[in-house]
Formats: structure tokens, sequence, C-alpha cells
């Protein structure tokens, strides 16, 4: 099963590469991992996409809980949150792709950030899936490059992640 | 005043209490050696080998209940360590090892002996710090004893560039420390605990089945008075003997791979048991399927967590200080408790087990590695600290020497490191000056940190070195004879030294020991004539002698070999 792991953590030199370190030693999967600080810049939110029985995420919070650095962890997809990925995706937009992509882009509600003669940039916003859709729905040999940030998660109404 | 981060090193070291640093010097801890020279308060302790460094402390906080620690330069100083730290990381062992790293302006410059000390240690160390500014020094090393010595403990590392050790600041050391992220757990659950002696009210066939853990948090005497109380079975792992007296009737010995027939019966077939400060390892219930096969229910305390439902599916997880859940244990079954009638039955069924009589042997015209282990036990009354290293010697000590108290074996029971015994009997003397203390070893393990006979020639250690020779790398030997097709692959070693005249070289007495009448009065030579100086006693074993009881690797607990099945 799909899990979102929501991890508070002291934004101290090395504390991602013990995270990162503690899912290899132990053979657990990583689908996708964001991190940057939060308000308070001495503490740094993680979001870890992993995959496994609740056995495997019973053991996998627990350790990364052990871990010294890190003060709280949550799995967000235990109840209600919402989730967010960012993707740039660069295509071909030259004679008929041109317009095509520009109507792609509108259903999806992707916005064009950036436009020469022949490529357009655009982001899009959403859940992975609708990301996944995104990419499916066109021409794939129009796709020169795409850049996914992972997700990032957050629990809907009174669930707060907070020291 | 102004004193320099070296010295700052130091004044953290005295403040913490620390006795002896284990250590070897070098390039980049050079200001602190310079700063040890200066005072008197903390010795140090100069090993041969960076490993054994880590092993000998270690084995000082083992056998007392301090932090051991380590001192060693940067790069191949570090990496030697490696093992050590591994080794003391896998048995939760509370060391402190401070680390020399190239200057700060340096790091990252592959400059000459440097290596990544916080990433090579990091998936073996509770935790560690890489030092970058003086300002930080104190309260960093007082973080460090602080986590190696709560909650689960384990060793931590300090790496400190040489910059810093030079730098200039004001020292302060803090009285307490507070975490946000490190806040372990100390009072269990008390609804857990309730719920666990109502299922030890209802046990039928139970079994108290407890590990290291009673050793690290000091709880031997409080799970004495409880099972003594409860009259029921206690078996231990590898890393709990000592934790319940072994001559006590209670006690059905160590289970596991190598436990008795008896221990490891009764842990299949109860119907509750209690498991404190073990983890359900697999060489303890061998294959977690068949192991799961039996019904029963599982009452678990521990002080970590993750150790709780990590290998088998546990009914009652207590989180929390063993001393403490065992008090209030203790509380709840003071009146108006009963065990179960039924409870005399499962002694009757034991009894009958314990009647196999697993572990014995005879003693023929080659000295039997058991006997020799049987009659150090007798020779030391029972009360030597018992060093060991890797492999069936460590097995048969653990088998046939009884301990009664805790923290008198030493072994590294999760890494099974070889090459411990030697230094590890150093850091038990240090802890424990005056103390009898004997080393089984093999001719294999002994020969990976022999240069420590060098440093217990330094510092008078008379250690007793029980070599169990026997020619061959006997574990693999089994393992090959039993599994392989008596196909040898490298597990003779030859070219052996002469062990008598290696001893003599280092300034030691050796004594070469062939027959089995020789046994009795060359353990008495060792401790009595022989008192104060390290005595290598090289046995000459039967090579054919095996580890039994045994369950196969991938088997299940109750598949054993026994001796009398051959």
């Amino acid at each position: 099963m799909r899990h979102i792991v929501s991890i508070l953590l002291e934004n101290e030199a090395g504390a991602l590469s013990r995270v990162a370190g503690l899912f290899s030693a132990r053979g657990y999967n990583i689908e996708s991992l964001t991190v940057a600080p939060t308000e308070d810049a001495s503490l740094s939110r993680m979001t870890i996409v992993t995959r496994g029985s609740d056995e495997v995420l019973e053991q996998i919070t627990k350790q990364l809980n052990k871990l010294v650095d890190v003060v709280k962890v949550v799995d967000l997809s235990e109840s209600a949150h919402v989730e967010r990925e960012l993707m740039l995706i660069k295509v071909r937009a030259s004679g008929k792709d041109r317009d095509e992509m520009k109507r792609m882009a509108d259903i999806f509600r992707g916005r064009i950030v950036d436009v020469t003669e022949s490529i357009y940039v655009i982001e899009l916003t959403g859940s992975s899936s609708k990301l996944d859709s995104f990419i499916a729905a066109l021409d794939s040999s129009l796709i020169v490059e795409t850049v996914r940030t992972g997700v990032s998660g957050i629990g809907r109404g009174d669930r707060i992640l907070k020291v | 005043m102004m004193i320099s981060g070296a010295e700052i090193v130091i004044r953290c070291l005295q403040e913490e209490k620390v006795e002896y640093v284990f250590g070897y010097p070098g390039g980049s801890v050079l200001h602190i050696y310079d700063a040890f020279f200066k005072q008197e308060q903390v010795q140090h302790i100069l090993v041969r080998h960076e490993q054994a460094a880590v092993h000998a402390a270690d084995a000082y906080s083992r056998s007392s209940k301090k932090v051991g620690v380590a001192l060693v330069t940067s790069g191949p100083g570090v990496t030697n360590t490696v093992t050590g730290i591994a080794t003391a990381y896998m048995d939760s062992v509370p060391m402190v090892v401070i680390t020399g790293q190239v200057p700060t302006a340096y790091i990252g410059q592959d400059a000459f002996q440097e290596c990544d000390t916080v990433g090579i240690t990091r998936p073996c160390v509770k935790h560690n710090f890489l030092v970058k500014d003086v300002k930080d020094l104190a309260i960093t090393l007082k973080k460090a004893f602080h986590i190696a010595a709560t909650g689960r403990p384990g060793p931590v590392v300090v790496d400190i560039p040489k910059d810093i050790t030079a730098q200039m600041c004001e020292f302060e050391y803090p009285k307490t420390i507070q975490m946000r992220s490190y806040n372990p757990v100390v009072k269990g659950h008390l609804g857990q605990i309730r719920k666990a002696v109502q299922l030890l009210q209802d046990a039928k066939r139970p079994i108290l089945y407890t590990g290291g853990g009673i050793i690290l948090s000091n709880a031997a005497e409080k799970l004495t008075q409880l099972a003594h109380r409860l009259g029921f079975p206690v078996t231990n792992t590898l890393m709990g003997l000592g934790g319940f007296p072994a001559t006590d009737r209670q006690f059905v010995g160590m289970l596991g791979m190598h436990g008795t027939y008896e221990a490891n019966m009764a842990m299949q077939y109860a119907d509750v048991i209690i498991a404190i400060g073990a983890r359900f390892d697999d060489r303890v219930i061998g294959n977690p399927e068949h192991f799961g096969e039996q019904p029963r229910k599982i009452v678990h305390i521990d002080v970590d967590p993750s150790s709780i439902s990590k290998r088998v599916r546990v009914d009652v997880p207590i989180v929390g200080n063993i001393p403490e859940v065992l008090d209030e244990m203790l509380r709840l079954t003071e009146a108006d408790f009963k065990v179960q009638p039924a409870v005399a039955e499962w002694w009757k069924q034991i009894e009958e087990w314990r009647g196999r009589q697993c572990l014995n042997y005879r003693q023929g015209e080659r000295i039997m590695p058991q006997f020799v282990v049987e009659k150090l036990y007798e020779v030391t009354g029972g009360n030597a600290f018992v060093t060991s290293d890797v492999g069936q010697h460590q097995m048969f000590a653990a088998q046939y020497y009884k301990f009664d108290q805790p923290r008198r074996w030493i072994n590294s029971g999760g890494l099974g490191t070889m090459g411990v015994g030697l230094p590890y009997a150093m850091g038990v003397l240090f802890a424990n000056p005056g103390a009898q203390v004997a080393c089984v070893t093999g001719e294999g393990s002994i020969q990976m940190c022999i240069q420590e006979l060098s440093t217990a020639r330094q510092f008078n250690l008379p250690i007793k070195i029980i070599n169990l020779n026997n020619g061959y790398l006997g574990m693999v030997r089994q393992w090959q004879e039993m599994f392989y097709n008596n196909r040898y692959s490298e597990s003779y070693v030859t070219s052996l030294p002469d062990f008598v005249k290696l001893a003599e070289a280092y300034g030691h007495v050796g004594i070469r020991i062939e027959k089995p009448e020789d046994v009795v009065p060359a353990l008495e030579k060792a401790f009595t004539e022989h008192k104060d100086d390290l005595v290598f006693m090289d046995f000459i074993i039967d090579p054919t002698a095996n580890v039994f009881p045994m369950v196969a690797a991938g088997k299940g607990l109750t598949e054993m070999i026994l001796a009398e099945d051959l």
C-alpha cells in the first residue's frame, strides 16, 4: 500500500542522509522524497512516499522516530489529507501541436511559463496521478523533458504536525 | 577564562567523571593528546590498534555501569574503529568515540588522513556529530554522553576537526540537557502492564524470556525477584546471561541456536511468553514461521519501540525502562496474586525435557572444550568475568560457565566480532581492577587482536587467556561438516604460532596443555601462582568437538540436533 510519511526534523547538516540511509539500510523503498525548511528555520519538513504493508509502515515510523534528529513522524495517508506535486514539463509546440498543447494545458489547469518558437514549458500542480494522466494524455514524442518535485502533503482540518 | 578546544575536550571528560580513555594518537588529535599530558585526572590507555581501543572501551562499559570512551585520529584511525563501533551498536553499549578530523578548511579536499567520519559511521552509531564551531564543543560532548547512556544505549561518535581543538573559547559545561527531538520513554503504560499481569495470572505454560536489556538497564535483581514470586521458568538469550542466576532451579538455560533442549522446547510450547529486553533475534527463535505456528500470547517489554513486533507479532507491547516496568509489575503482583495450578504440570513437562541432559559430553583421551570451561568455572568459583571471542568456544563458554551475576559475561552477541576477547578482557580489568578475568578464545579469534598482548604487558593486566586450540575455525568447520558434506574449505588454520613462545615474547607466561589431567593443575597455577601475570593457556583440544544442541539455520526451534542423535 502507498503511504505518505511526513517528518519534522532538525534542520541540520546530515539529517537528510540519516533518513535516506535508514531507508536504504533497512530495504524500505522511497517513491519520492521532498524536504525544505519550515516557517521555523531550525526545522525541516520532509514528505516521503513509500510502499509497504502495515507492518513495514509501523517499523518505518518507529525507526524514523529513533533517529535523534527526527522530532515527529506522521503517516498522512492514515486519514484525510491534501497532497500536491509540481511538475515542469517541456514540450515541442510548433505547427499544429502548438494549439493542441495550449488546449491540453488549459484542460489540466496547467500554466505555460516559458515560450519559444518551438517549445513550451508547462507548470502543472496536483496529485501525482493527475500529473501521470497529463503525461499519458500527451503525444510522448512531443515531451522533451520533465521534472517533478515529488509529493508534499498536509493533513486536513485539525490534524497538525508541529513541535 | 579562555581555554583551547583540546582543553575543553579534557574538561568535558573530567566533568563526566571519565576515568579511562582508550586511544591511539595521530596528527589530527595532537592538540588533544597535548592537553592529556598536562593533567592527571583522566588516564589514557594506549592500545596497539584502534579497533582494540573501541573494544576495550566497550567492555569497560559492559562490565561496569559507565560510558566507555575511545579517542582516535582521523582517516585510518577512524576506519579502524568501525568494527568496534558496529559491535557496540549491535549490542547497545553506551560509548563515546572521539575522532580527530582534518582542519575545517581541508574537509572535502581529500586531505591527508581525511575520511568522511560522520558518513562512514552513520549506519552503526546511535548518533554522530561533526563539531564545526569551538563554541559548540562542550554542549556537543554533553549531548553525546547523554544520548549514549539514555534510552536504548549505544555508541555516539564526535568528530572534531583539528583547528577546532586549537581555537580558544570560554568553557562552561551544561549541567543538564534538553533536546526536543530526543526524549526516550521511561515509564511503561500502566494499562498495558495491568494486561500483562492478567496474562501472568492466566498462564498455564508461561516462560520468562529475557535478554541483554536486563543487563543494560541493571534490572537483574528485579527480574530475579519477580521470577521467584511467579515461580515461572526463565531462559536467557546469549546477551542476557547473568540477568538471572544460572544456578537457580528456575533457570532452564540459554535458548536459541545452541540453547538447551528444555529452554527451546519451553519457549516453543509456552502459552504465555514474557519477553523482557530481548528481540526475538534469528539466532533465538529460529524459523519465524515455525515459531509462529504455536498459538500463544506474547508480552514484550522494551525501551525501544522498534524492537517490538519487528520479527514476531506481540500481543501486549510495553515500551518503557525495564526496571520501572518491573517495579510496577512487582507492585501489582504483591497481593491477591495467584498463578494457575496448571503451572505445576508445566514444570513436570520441563523437568522431563531437562532429563534429556542435552549438555552431556564424554571426556575421553583428548581434552574436550566443554571440560575446560567446566573446570574454569570450578577453579574460579563461578566468580570470574569471562570474555569471549566468536565461534565454538563462545558457545561452550555460554553453555558451561554458569553466570549468576550480570555484567560478568562479555561477548559480541549481535555483530559476532572475532577478535574482541583480548581487548574486552583489558576493558574489564580497567573497570574492575583486581577481578579474575578469563578470555575464552580460539586460535583463530585470538590472532585477530593478538597485538594487544603488548598493551596488557604495559599496563600489567593479569588476563587469563583460555585458548581452545583445535587447529580449525571450529564453528565454520562444524557447519561444513554438517551442511557441506565435510568439505573443509579454508577452515583449517595452518602455520599456527607457538603460542607459549609468543606469550613469552610479549613478556607473559605461556602454558601448553595437551592432556585432560593437566587441565585443572594448569588453571589452578594460572589463577594462584600466576595470579598477577597474564597467562596464555594453549589447550590443545579434540578437533572433532561440536556445539550441541543445534538448531540449523532456517529450522524451527524444536528441530534441534542433539549430541545423542549422532
